[in-house]
């Protein structure tokens, strides 16, 4: 994207009276040389495919490869039918759709990087839960994707995007403050109101490091990805309200990028510190590849994995 | 340097999980090699270095790989069954770990040997986010990425060779994007390597093959449509 920052993102849209979604749009098509519709059609590729993962896992049971996450979806699926939640409709099924894409990701099953791999059910959840619950169509859709991808695309171009050398709140951070800017776009609010979303998130979600047990996208990364589409949510309630960010979004990202840059490697996905340090990681890492983690005669090593591996009962927690 | 991203590169790509450096860039890797051998090779060992050799059944690296092998792209939903296809199809595959020096943590070599029984080497990384880079062919050092259809020409480092090359890229109205020269020594072997705005076609890389001083010429399409792989539905 052809723009320094938040700052000038406003400016820009304030000038032209559009929206952030309007501007990513235009902005794609003047850098790739293709028309509305294809790049229209590019994304909705991408939305279809959130539809696929955001679902699976509440329909059916999806486990893991190596059988340490999985059904965790589906759980969420039916207790939202027994209407009892505490938090609300909303935020179950938000929680339960961004747990289906972890689950199927970690199963090597289908999903959308937005904007990676690891936090890849945050944004899915947030727009299906808004299409389904709030009957927001497609077109709009659409645009609130662009928008997220734009805000996403500054905060990588100033800061990071990669767990590796943010640690978590660059992934999943990145993820829910994207989520959140289209949410608040989709309900009609103003591209200021949509950086202060942006910003509230980064706020609630720094620090947060990345320390995966075993190395694996799946503990803790899942549920992160569940509590990522609620802060997105919950966040654009307070600035739908009419509440600001007294901290620029800006400097959320430049202070989530130094943040980053202060963590110790141990902490940035490399599957040694934080959770992945304790006895039980270090223990639930030992059940999954052995003593030895290229030696054949463990789990991991099946290389005729089929679907026989899918129903396996998943390590016990 | 400056970080340019684009919105598709924020929400996307489509991909088979769980890992966009480990799983999407692994195929595209493989999809890569297969592109430089030219055709499917009979036999594969692939040799692991750093996070790749640590992690890889974790991240179903070794299943990426050989469906890149297999011509599949990251977002094929038969990435997952890759080495049961391949063992179908009689390919033989090994993984093992081996140190390739100071590289990139996730780099592999990939050793295929032909039909006709000659080995093509090349060595990559996947260097984040699914993007990739090819660093190695046989015993050539040279650097690309394979976001575009390359052409890779192997020839004797002499004057004027390039000129002959670009000049006939030019009168076929082919885009260059990038362009590096990689040589060994002065005077012995060098190899050109182009990185195109678009595939061209059999009879300009013919006519390249003929131009004076050049050895041989490889050809690697944009990975999507490196070749067509049938489907096994058995």
């Amino acid at each position: 994207m052809n723009i320094k920052n938040g700052k000038e993102l406003l400016k820009i849209c304030k000038e032209q009276n559009i929206t952030i979604g309007e501007f990513a749009i235009r902005q794609e098509m003047d850098e790739s040389g293709m028309s509305f519709e294809e790049v229209y059609e590019k994304m909705l590729e991408n939305l279809r495919v959130m539809e696929f993962s955001t679902s699976k896992g509440v329909n059916e049971k999806v486990i893991s490869v190596s059988g340490l996450i999985g059904g965790d979806s589906f759980k969420l699926g039916k207790y939202l039918k027994s209407q009892k939640s505490v938090s609300g409709n909303i935020m179950v099924k938000a929680m339960g759709y961004a747990l289906s894409c972890s689950e199927v990701n970690a199963s090597m099953g289908k999903i959308v990087a937005c904007p990676t791999a690891g936090a890849c059910g945050i944004l899915p959840a947030v727009m299906m839960t808004m299409k389904e619950e709030h009957g927001i169509e497609e077109r709009d859709l659409i645009f609130g994707l662009f928008a997220a991808a734009g805000i996403g695309a500054i905060i990588a171009q100033n800061a990071t995007i990669s767990g590796a050398e943010g640690g978590c709140q660059a992934e999943c951070g990145s993820a829910a403050a994207m989520a959140s800017v289209a949410v608040v776009e989709m309900m009609g609010g103003t591209p200021e109101m949509c950086l202060n979303a942006g910003a509230i998130v980064f706020k609630n979600t720094l620090g947060l490091v990345c320390d995966p047990i075993g190395g694996l996208v799946e503990v803790p990364c899942a549920k992160r990805n569940a509590a990522g589409a609620v802060s997105a949510l919950t966040v654009a309630d307070m600035v739908l309200a009419g509440i600001a960010s007294k901290i620029p979004f800006d400097d959320t990202v430049s202070a989530m990028y130094s943040i980053g840059k202060l963590m110790p490697e141990a902490l940035r996905e490399t599957g040694i510190g934080g959770l992945a340090g304790t006895k039980t990681g270090k223990r639930l890492k030992k059940e999954i590849f052995g003593d030895k983690e290229t030696k054949s005669t463990n789990k991991m090593n099946d290389d005729t994995f089929d679907d026989s591996f899918k129903t396996s009962d998943s390590i016990d927690l | 340097m400056i970080k340019k991203y684009g919105v598709f590169d924020i929400i996307g790509p489509i991909m088979i999980g769980p890992s966009s450096s480990h799983t999407a860039g692994a195929a595209k890797l493989g999809k890569i090699a297969r592109g430089i051998a030219g055709d499917e090779p009979r036999k594969v060992k692939f040799y692991l270095h750093g996070s790749f050799s640590k992690t890889y059944k974790g991240h179903g690296t070794d299943r990426a790989l050989v469906a890149g092998i297999l011509g599949m792209n990251p977002d094929d939903d038969r990435l997952r069954e890759s080495l049961r296809i391949a063992k179908e199809k009689g390919m033989e595959i090994s993984f093992s770990e081996k140190d390739l020096g100071d590289v990139h943590p996730n780099t592999v070599n990939i050793e295929m040997t032909m039909n006709d029984g000659h080995v093509v080497s090349v060595t990559g990384s996947s260097i984040g986010g699914g993007a990739v880079q090819i660093s190695k062919i046989d015993e050539e050092d040279i650097q690309f990425s394979g976001n575009y259809p390359t052409l890779l020409i192997s020839q004797r480092d002499v004057p004027g060779v390039v000129a002959n090359i670009t000049k006939l890229l030019y009168d076929a109205e082919v885009n260059i994007a990038y362009m590096s020269l990689f040589r060994s020594q002065r005077g012995k072997d060098a190899t050109m390597i182009f990185e195109l705005d678009q595939n061209i076609d059999e009879k300009i890389l013919g006519e390249l093959e003929r131009v004076e001083c050049v050895d041989h010429v490889r050809f690697v399409p944009l990975s999507s449509n490196i070749i067509n792989y049938p489907i096994s539905q058995k």
